[in-house]
């Protein structure tokens, strides 16, 4: 009887332990056969890679520096539209409204987070694209035309659009962590606050964000490694160009949807390792935003939990 | 600080104030914008053609996507298989082993950590790990780069559930004289609500994936027959069809994406439900 108890145990421990290594072997194993597989183009290629904007598989020429820019671009474009709105979002749900409200938005806003991407570039592709063409853009060119940014023909295929839908993407992902960041000040260092006669915007900007710092800039990166990733919204929408164009307008590419539309169609051995070494760089990028996020969002945690 | 006039105090809060209900109003307006957009694309193509007739030929009109759909229900069910008891045990070793254990501590940063990894990385990953050796695109890959996914949600609620359990419990069954894996089952019992939901929300969350499925799955057009070929699923599907100069395959895309958003957003509220008041993961 005894024996059989142990034998139990032994098994549950045995078990539950192999599954935990084996989920922290998982990380691993990522980055170990990602690197095994890039290893090919960083031969034929070198840094060379890295910095140059011709990608032609017929030469065997690969430069990740279209896609990189790809990235960088529409993932500022999402951040710039995102913060502040999910910063509002997140007072209004954690400060200004009452239950009645705040409960439908924070259900909309979980809604909008769970959105499968592909629809948002069905949605993007069809609907939003032709709008961004025939309204958006026409109508930014006029009022401010004279940048850069805003020149060229407006296809509503291009940096602009997937970026605004990068941002929709990942309001939702900021809001509900700066919300709980919101809630995690203690209420009477706002009391105190708005005690002495501070406004809530004053108590916001004076109190909350201050005292939260940390865990807000947690919220905006956990939001920044999501837009870097996010595959088909931005592959249905950024235009698939290789190619470098200071207008947002322009259509380009990234990343991953580089990798989306091109991995399966590779065929010669150096395209595909060098396909694998732009996902290689994106894993590792998107590595170091997840663990400052987390890093910042634990100290502002453990600093919540001793305070007063 | 340097004083303001009462009036323009007032004035600033308001106008934040109004930036924030407009923040919402924007947040909202764009669900509904997407939702109806879906709705009044694909309604007109779910019909009993679309789930039991396999595609037509491109160009030729009619045909339907119930192999997408057998496929997608045969994917979500292996990756579920797959994922949720090893998300289960960890979880359970992470509550009731590894509180305390170095392990543990590394476990729980490593699960927030792959929460954050692009899902299309998984399936460069899985591509590399399963579709090389086996030499080809495979149902069975799918599955795996998608249980790879769910897992850290599944651990994750499984920690929470299984942590929302009173010490007291453990320690009175311990005190019956009862082993160890009788007392997790007995908090199993306990949590079992909790638990369903992480898995429902793992689900949801991997039910509309398309990334991981484009080099591990691929697509067919042919009905699901062998775990070691290709196989149809409908987010794949749309992909390929959206893109398509064909109106019919356009037309099945807003239907698949009709069924797979109606899926998802069904998973997601049933799942807040079970939540009731307490935070996903």
């Amino acid at each position: 009887m005894r024996r059989r108890f142990f034998l139990g145990d032994r098994l549950l421990l045995l078990l539950s332990t192999t599954a935990a290594l084996l989920v922290l072997l998982l990380i691993a194993g990522i980055f170990v056969v990602l690197v095994g597989h890039s290893r090919l183009a960083f031969q034929h290629l070198g840094l060379r890679f890295f910095v140059q904007h011709i990608w032609n598989p017929v030469t065997g020429e690969f430069g990740a520096l279209p896609s990189l820019y790809g990235t960088l671009v529409t993932t500022l474009i999402a951040l710039v539209l995102a913060v502040p709105l999910s910063l509002a979002v997140a007072l209004l749900l954690a400060e200004l409204a009452p239950p009645w409200l705040a409960t439908p938005v924070s259900l909309a806003v979980e809604l909008l987070a769970a959105i499968p991407s592909i629809i948002y570039g069905m949605w993007g592709l069809y609907v939003f694209a032709p709008y961004m063409a025939h309204h958006v853009e026409p109508w930014l060119q006029r009022t401010l035309g004279f940048l850069p940014l805003f020149q060229g023909p407006t296809h509503g295929i291009g940096f602009l659009t997937a970026g605004i839908i990068l941002a929709l993407m990942i309001l939702p992902f900021m809001s509900a962590v700066m919300r709980e960041v919101f809630q995690m000040v203690p209420a009477v260092v706002k009391e105190a606050g708005y005690g002495i006669g501070a406004t809530t915007w004053e108590v916001t900007r004076g109190v909350i964000l201050r005292y939260g710092i940390r865990g807000l800039l947690g919220a905006v990166f956990l939001g920044l490694g999501r837009a870097l990733g996010e595959t088909m919204a931005v592959t249905f929408v950024i235009g698939n160009e290789h190619r470098l164009s200071l207008s947002l307008f322009s259509p380009g590419t990234s990343i991953t949807s580089t990798l989306a539309n091109e991995f399966t169609e590779a065929s010669e051995p150096v395209y595909l390792s060098a396909l694998i070494e732009l996902g290689l760089l994106l894993f590792l990028v998107s590595l170091v935003i997840q663990v400052l996020a987390l890093l910042w969002l634990k100290r502002m945690e453990r600093r919540m939990g001793a305070g007063p | 600080m340097r004083l303001k006039s009462h009036r323009r105090r007032l004035w600033i809060d308001r106008l934040v104030r109004l930036f924030a209900g407009f923040s919402a109003v924007v947040g909202i307006f764009f669900l509904l914008w997407i939702l109806w957009t879906v709705v009044s694309r694909g309604a007109a193509a779910l019909n009993l053609t679309f789930f039991l007739k396999g595609p037509a030929p491109p160009g030729v009109p009619g045909g339907g996507l119930g192999n997408a759909v057998l496929g997608t229900l045969i994917l979500t069910l292996l990756a579920t298989l797959f994922g949720v008891p090893l998300g289960l045990l960890a979880g359970i070793f992470l509550s009731e082993f590894g509180r305390h254990h170095p392990i543990g501590g590394a476990l729980r940063f490593v699960v927030n950590v792959l929460m954050g990894v692009p899902s299309i990385i998984v399936g460069l990953f899985v591509w590399a790990w399963l579709v090389v050796p086996l030499g080809g695109f495979s149902g069975l890959a799918g599955a795996v780069a998608l249980a790879v996914l769910m897992v850290p949600v599944v651990v994750r609620t499984t920690e929470d559930m299984l942590r929302l359990m009173p010490d007291t419990l453990r320690e009175s069954v311990l005190a019956l004289g009862a082993p160890r894996w009788r007392m997790v089952a007995i908090l199993l019992r306990g949590a079992r609500t909790g638990l369903l939901t992480g898995v429902l929300l793992a689900v949801a969350r991997i039910s509309g994936e398309t990334a991981p499925l484009l080099f591990t799955a691929l697509n067919s057009p042919y009905w699901p027959r062998s775990l070691l070929k290709p196989m149809a699923n409908l987010t794949v599907t749309i992909y390929n069809y959206a893109l398509s100069p064909y109106p019919n395959w356009q037309q099945l895309a807003w239907g698949a994406s009709l069924l797979i958003t109606l899926s998802v957003l069904a998973l997601t509220l049933v799942s807040r439900i079970f939540l009731g008041g307490r935070k996903a993961p």
